[in-house]
Formats: structure tokens, sequence, C-alpha cells
């Protein structure tokens, strides 16, 4: 695979985690906004595989802290839908906006 | 031009592409649909990475479970179809000009640092994988592996527990 | 010799009565509140009255002099090696015989207001600022620190405020209240001012230290130093005489005293008659020592205490409240103890002013409380302050007719009641030192006779008044202390009062001299025989001479525009070219700075709480935002 550069994957990957970023700051939405969080998240899974591939492949490191955030993004988005379900029971919406009684 | 290079760009081009339109797209169903090409092409980039192993977790897990479940939340909570919110202009404005400049600043930094490739080939089976996981010993992943099944036990407990609490609330109401 | 044990406990049983009764007495003693007062009193004046025994007759003696007993003393306050507050009790003769005084006239009121007071609503209330009352001045008249007494004179100041306007609801007595609090609280600066000085020359705050010092090392030091050509001891002392004079309501600072009235009368009896007014004069007394080594202090103490006497005599010819009658009286009578002070000299013969000064304010503090208690038993059963109201009220009040008739001619001078005694004293004291002053005494004297017989015919002779009142004087416990006090007008005249008490401690020989108070006597006389003509039947004789004599009666009915003066000068002067500047910059500049730094601080955190949106995120946009401008900051500009 020496044909492409590494900076050239981590170039999709940083891309990645900024597109995920921008939906966060923009989606009104919380469903959309925890699509955006799943999305940084691969970004980071792809980082952790790229890095432990190309620098240091004798370890497995980065293949077990990809497999652990997956599970974990799996009980993130679990227990958020949970909480999103909930935030729709009470204010009939899941607008980011909507809720914003953290204020002053 | 290699069609190994080939196919790297045409993947990448997909996640991109899929990811971008899953976070600007008015109807939430299809961000949903957009955000499942894009992890699916992730996982594309995992199989092109030879980690198939990871691509097969990638596609269970989240193809298979993390946008499913995204899927049932919208139909509980939402009419899809319909246009969702949009945020503010001068969010919108804010929002493109602080992610280009982290990207810019980011990948800048990336790029000076120059990674180099070593040249030994990247050696895993799933067997080792197994075996280290469960090790105790030196380089064993055994305690995070008991951690995050209890941090697993608790969020599935969790949601229960979130999801149940507020029926009797709804009664009342 | 020793005192200590108990003689703390006698001001501290009325304490221990203020905080028992202030705290719980509305709840749980409403109806024997007044007993428990009284009670506590009794046992403090039987023990002032056994002090009194032991000082004069058992061991207060050392040779031929009464010593100065520090009888307790400990140290409250230290602000370096000498000086320091200490509280203490210091016995000398005139503290014992103040003690004795204070104790009996406010166990007699005690026992007054039983009945006098019964069915208040704030009985207990009453009781407890009573027994407040009593602990200051008992505490004031035992101290043996100059600051001491500075506490207990403020303590004083505030227990006379809160019984002026114990009847709160009523607006006269509430303005009376801060009236004499004000007058009083303004002279209390000088006299602050004039224990600084004091205590800065004489290097010490206690009394007796204070004293020897002043008379002997640091004697140079205070006379050399002055201001305006004057010394500082005179400064000193002249400031603590305006404290005394507010206190004692001397002349210009009189004011407060006539409106003081607004109290019960008990307590007029108590306070503005037979104790706090005179604490001017204890204190003149108390430094007497001091006021000796300087001619113009006294000077002024003369000046002062003559022009009171005489000035309240002429106001109280024409008043016709009774009450105000008294206390134009009073003051008339605290101005003849003032100026006895004045043109005494110290030891000796010459101490005959000092002396004959405490013996009038040994008698006075008793017929002056008898008249005011019967001024009391009058108002209680007419219930009406003024002249007008009243007449022909022997038949009803036969005992306080009898009492009051006493005390006027104790008052008047006439022989053998105690006041003819102790003015005596003064007028002889007088007359071997400033024919002046004795002139204008004199004169004083006929007049004191002529508006006390005014008061008396006007009320128990004169016109007849229909009566509908049901109640006689009242019960035992109002006619008690009429009678007790009665004898004591009688008889209080014939302690040798030389014997104990003098100006060097050494005992002065009151040497009477029938053929000098023929004079005083036939004024006195005259005086009363004046009243009797004008007043003890029906007629129109006062009307005539007081329109005859037109403006001079009006302008002392009107208490010589002083009232107006003081009204004129503090509100055209001070509040208008004053404070009306002064409350313009407060207003517009120095809360207009704060204002604007209030204002400006409001308006940009309004602004900047927006920030605080509740949206999560706009908090995300800002976190990035600063993480990123922080990169940037670290990376490239900080290197």
């Amino acid at each position: 695979m020496a044909d492409i550069p590494i900076s050239h994957i981590l170039f999709v990957s940083t891309a990645l985690f900024f597109i995920g970023m921008y939906g966060l700051f923009t989606r009104r939405n919380m469903i959309t906004v925890l699509m955006s969080i799943e999305i940084i998240l691969n970004s980071v899974n792809i980082n952790f595989v790229v890095f432990n591939k190309y620098l240091y492949p004798d370890r497995l490191d980065g293949i077990f802290f990809t497999i652990f955030i997956i599970t974990i993004a799996a009980a993130e988005a679990a227990v958020a839908i949970a909480i999103i379900i909930n935030l729709y029971r009470s204010h009939r919406s899941i607008d980011v906006e909507s809720a914003e009684e953290m204020k002053y | 031009m290699t069609a190994s290079q080939v196919i790297f760009y045409i993947l990448s081009a997909f996640i991109l592409g899929t990811a971008v339109l899953s976070v600007t797209t008015a109807k939430i169903f299809r961000s949903a649909i957009w955000l499942l090409f894009s992890l699916i092409g992730v996982a594309g980039l995992y199989f092109w990475l030879e980690v198939e192993f990871i691509a097969a977790v990638q596609i269970v897990v989240y193809v298979g479970g993390i946008v499913v479940l995204i899927i049932f939340s919208i139909f509980l909570t939402q009419q899809s179809g319909k246009e969702m919110l949009k945020a503010s202009m001068l969010r919108n404005i804010a929002s493109i000009l602080s992610v280009l400049f982290g990207f810019a600043l980011t990948y800048n930094l990336i790029y000076n640092n120059n990674f180099q490739a070593k040249d030994k080939p990247f050696d895993w089976t799933v067997n080792k994988i197994g075996t280290q996981m469960l090790e105790t010993g030196e380089n064993g992943y055994a305690l995070p592996f008991e951690v995050v099944s209890i941090l697993l036990l608790a969020a599935m407990v969790g949601c229960i527990v979130i999801a149940i609490k507020s029926k009797p609330e709804e009664k009342n109401g | 010799m020793n005192y200590s044990s108990y003689i703390a406990l006698i001001p501290l049983l009325p304490l221990a009565g203020f905080i028992l009764l202030g705290i719980f007495g509305r709840k749980y003693f409403k109806s024997s509140s007044g007993i428990i007062g009284t009670g506590l009193l009794l046992v403090s004046t039987v023990l002032s009255l056994y002090t009194a025994y032991k000082y004069f007759f058992v061991d207060g003696k050392a040779g031929d002099t009464y010593q100065t007993i520090t009888a307790l003393k400990f140290t409250w306050l230290s602000f370096s090696e000498n000086v320091s507050i200490d509280m203490g009790i210091i016995l000398d003769p005139i503290s014992v015989m103040m003690l004795v005084v204070v104790t009996f006239v406010s166990l007699m009121v005690h026992v007054f207001s039983l009945g006098y007071m019964k069915g208040e609503e704030r009985f207990a209330t009453y009781y407890a600022f009573l027994s407040l009352f009593t602990f200051s001045m008992l505490g004031l008249v035992v101290s043996s620190n100059l600051f001491q007494v500075y506490i207990f004179w403020e303590l004083v100041g505030v227990s006379s405020y809160l019984l002026i306007g114990y009847y709160y609801d009523k607006p006269s007595a509430v303005a009376a209240s801060k009236k004499a609090f004000v007058v009083t609280r303004f002279a209390d600066l000088g006299f602050l001012i004039g224990i600084l000085i004091l205590a800065f020359y004489g290097k010490s705050l206690d009394i007796k230290t204070l004293m020897e010092n002043l008379q002997s090392s640091e004697l140079a030091a205070i006379s050399a130093a002055s201001f305006v050509g004057i010394s500082a001891l005179t400064w000193g002392l002249t400031l603590i005489f305006i404290g005394g004079a507010g206190k004692s309501a001397m002349f210009p600072l009189h004011i407060w005293l006539p409106d003081a009235m607004e109290g019960p009368t008990p307590v007029s009896a108590l306070i503005h008659a037979a104790t706090m007014v005179v604490a001017g004069v204890y204190l003149v007394a108390r430094l007497f020592p001091l006021f000796a080594l300087t001619h113009a202090a006294l000077s002024i103490v003369t000046f002062v205490g003559i022009v009171s006497a005489f000035l309240a005599a002429i106001i109280a010819c024409t008043q016709t409240d009774i009450k105000r009658v008294l206390a134009y009286s009073t003051m008339s009578q605290i101005g003849y103890m003032m100026f006895a002070l004045g043109i005494s000299g110290y030891g000796g013969e010459s101490g005959l002013g000092y002396t004959a000064s405490m013996f009038h304010l040994f008698t006075h503090a008793f017929f002056k409380s008898l008249l005011f208690l019967g001024a009391g038993v009058v108002i209680h059963f007419i219930h009406s302050n003024e002249i007008k109201d009243m007449g022909g009220l022997r038949k009803y009040l036969p005992i306080t007719n009898l009492s009051f008739l006493i005390a006027c001619f104790a008052i008047a001078g006439i022989p053998p009641f105690a006041g003819f005694f102790s003015k005596e004293e003064i007028l002889l004291a007088s007359y071997h030192s400033n024919k002046m002053v004795f002139a204008v005494a004199l004169l004083t004297s006929g007049l004191t006779a002529f508006y006390m017989f005014r008061l008396y015919f006007s009320i128990f002779w004169n016109k007849n008044t229909v009566v509908n009142s049901h109640h006689g004087e009242g019960p035992v416990s109002m006619k008690l202390p009429l009678v007790i006090l009665a004898f004591c007008s009688i008889f209080a005249g014939l302690i040798p009062f030389g014997e104990f008490v003098s100006s060097d401690g050494k005992a002065l020989d009151s040497h009477f001299d029938p053929l000098f108070s023929i004079a005083p006597v036939l004024f006195g006389v005259v005086g009363i025989l004046l009243a009797m003509w004008m007043y003890k039947k029906e007629s129109n004789k006062p009307k005539q001479i007081s329109n005859s004599l037109g403006g001079l009666y009006k302008v002392a009915y009107k208490k010589f525009y002083i009232d107006e003066i003081y009204v004129f000068i503090t509100k055209k002067i001070i509040f208008n070219l004053i404070g009306r500047p002064a409350a313009w910059i407060d207003k517009n500049i120095v809360d207009g700075l704060m204002n604007g730094i209030a204002n400006t601080t409001a308006a940009v955190s309004n602004w900047i709480k927006g920030v605080q949106s509740g949206k999560v995120q706009s908090y995300a946009i800002y976190f990035f935002g600063g993480i990123v401008a922080l990169a940037i900051v670290f990376l490239y500009l900080w290197k």
C-alpha cells in the first residue's frame, strides 16, 4: 500500500471529523446531532486503524481501541436515543433549541 | 495509477460526499440513509486497508445496529418527509468558518508531520486479537474488556430506566 | 473593706430585671412584671442604703477625710500600658449619695407605676425600660473610668429616649423622643471630644489617675497647649460641660426637656426630674478637682447655670401645662446646682458651693419627684395636663394636696422644709463669691415660689371643676410613694450634709445663719402671697396682668422663641445652605457615579448574558472556536 501516502488517508479522516463537527454545530434535530457524532467517531476509528497499520504494524492496540470505540458508540447511541425519546415525551419536540432551560 | 489507488480515491470521495449530504439534507430520513452509505463506505475503507475484522464489526454494529436504532427513533419521534428546521444564517456561517479553520489547522499539522510508513507487513489474525483481548498479563486487554462489558450492562439498564420512567407520568397527564 | 462582693449587685440587679422582662416579659410576666422589677430594685435599694451606712459611718473615713475607694475594677479594653477602658466601681461621698438617691427615687417610681401604669398594653416593656434606665444610671454614678461614664451616659440617653417615646403611637411623643435624643446626642459629641482631650493629656482614662496626673505632672502640658487662645484644659472641660449641659437641659440645650414630658409621668419624675437630668451636675462634680484648676471653665458653668435658672423660672410662670411648668422648674433648679458648682472653690470654706450643690441635688430629687408623682395623680384623675381643666381638687385628692403643698414649700425654700436648707447654702455661697449671681439667684427663688404656688393654687383651689372620675387618688401603690417622699421632703434638709459631702472629702461646717436667711425667705413668702392673691380664687387678675405685660408675657410664653431659633438655624441655615448642596452632590455625583458603574455593569452583563443562551450548540461553537484560537496562538504566534 505504499503507493498511497498516509497523509491522504488522514485527509479523509480529518475531513470526515470536521464534516461531523459542522453537523454538530448546525443541526437542530437531536437525532441528526447524534448522527454527526457517529461520523466523528468513525473518523477517529479510521485514524486508529491507519496509525496502527502503518506506524506500529507489530502491535494491535489501535485495533482494540477501534473495537472499544465501536462498542461504546453503540451503548452511547442507545442511551442518547433513550434520552431523546424521553425529551420528546416531555417537550413534544426534539429540537435542540426547545430544550434551553440550561441558561443564565 | 494502480487500481488500488483508484479504489481508495473513489472510496474517499464516496465517504466524504455521503457524509456531507448526511449533515446537510433537509429531510431527516434521507439524512439517516446518507449516514448509512457513509458508514458502509468507511467499512469499505477498512476492507481496502485489509483489516477485514474491523470492517465486519463496522458493518455489524454500525450499519446493522446503530443506524437501525436511529431509524427507529426517527419513526418514533418524527413525521419523516417533513423538512427539518434550519439553523440561523449566522450560526451557519460561524460553523463553516470555524470548521474550515479547524480543518486547515489540523491538516496543516498532519501534513507537516510527514508520517512515514514502516516497511513491515501488518500482521493480525482474529486469533491474535481474541488472545490478547482476554489476556490478563502484559499488553492484555482483559480489564478494559470487563469494564466495557459492565458499561454495556449499565447502558442497557440506563436505557430501560430512562425510557420507562415517564410512563406513569403520562398516565397522570 | 470588702465591698466588691455585693456592690456590683446594685447595678446588676436592675440589669437582670431588664433582660428578664425585656425578653420574657410580654409573654410570661404580663401582670407580674411590675412586682419583679420593683422587687429587684428593692434589693438594690437596701444594698445601697447599707453601702451608704458602711461608707459614711464605718470605714469610708481615713483620718478626717472621706476616701475614694475603688471597690471593683477590671480591665475591659486595653489600648496601651496606661490607657485602658476599665469597668469599675468607685465609691466616694457623691457616688454613694447618688446611689442612694437613684435607687430610692427609682424605687418610689417603680411602686407608683404599679398603680399608674396598670392595664397598659406594654406594661412589662415599661418596667424593662425602667430597669434599663436604673441600671445605666447606677452604672454612671459609680463609674471609675471616664469612658465607662461615657458608655453609661449614652445608655442613659437611650433609655430616656425609649421611655419618652413609650407611647409610640402618639406622634408628639415620637417627635419628643427624637428631639431629646438628637439634642443630647449632639451635646455628647462635645463630651466625647472633651474626654479624648483630657485623656490625651492626662495619659489615662481612669478618673482617679487622670485627675492625679492632671493636677500634678501633666498640668503644665495641658495648660500650655492652647487652641484659639484657650488652654487645652479649658477646652476639654468646657466640652465635657457641654455634654453635661445637654443631659442636664441647661440653656441653650434645654429645648428637649419640656417636650420630654410626653413620656409617662412617673418616668418624668424619675428621669427628667430627679436622676438623669442631674447627671450633668454630677459629672461636673465628679471632675470638680479639674474644674477647680481653671477659672474660665468654671465661669462658663456659672454663667450657663444662672442664665438657665432665671430664664426657666420666667418661662415656668407662663406655661399652662402642669408638667411643662414642672419641667421648667426642674431646669431652673438644676441651674441652681450648676452655678453653685461654678462659684465654688476647691477645699475648705470656699468649697461651700460644691457641698451646697450636692445638697440641693439630694433634696431636689425628693421634692421634685414628689411634685411629678403628685402631678401624675392629678393627671390620672382628671385626664388632662392643662391647668384650665383643673381647680378645686383638694376635696377629691387630700393626700396629694398635702404632699404637693409640702413639696411646694420645700422648693420655695420655706423653713423647715428640705429645700430651704440647700437653697440657703447655695445663696450663701454665691453671696460670698459673686454678688451679681446672688442677686439673680435671689430673684429666681422668689419667682420659684410664685410659679410653684401658682401651680398649686390653680390645681387644688381656684374654680371648682366638675369631676366625673369615679376613682379617687388611686391604689395604695400610688399613695404610699407620695407619703414617703413627702416625709423625706420635710426632713431631708436636717441632715448635716456638709459633714459627709464636700469638695475635698473633709467635713465642712454648714453654718446656718438665721439673719442671712431673712431675705430669701421673704422673697419666697412674697412670691407665695402673690400667687395666692392671683390664683386662690377664680378671677381675671392673671389675665389683666398678662395683658399689661404685653409683649414680655408673650415672649416668655413662647419660651423666648428658643425653639424657633433652633428651627431657624437647622432648617434655614443647616438644611438649606449645607444640607441641600450636600444632598445634591450625594444624589447626582456620588450616587450618579455609583449608578453609572452599576448601569454599565448591568448593560454589559445584559449583553454578555446572551452568550449563556442555554443552546448547547452555541456552547459547542464557542468551545471549538476557543480551541482553534488557542491552537493558533500557541502553534504559530507564540513561538
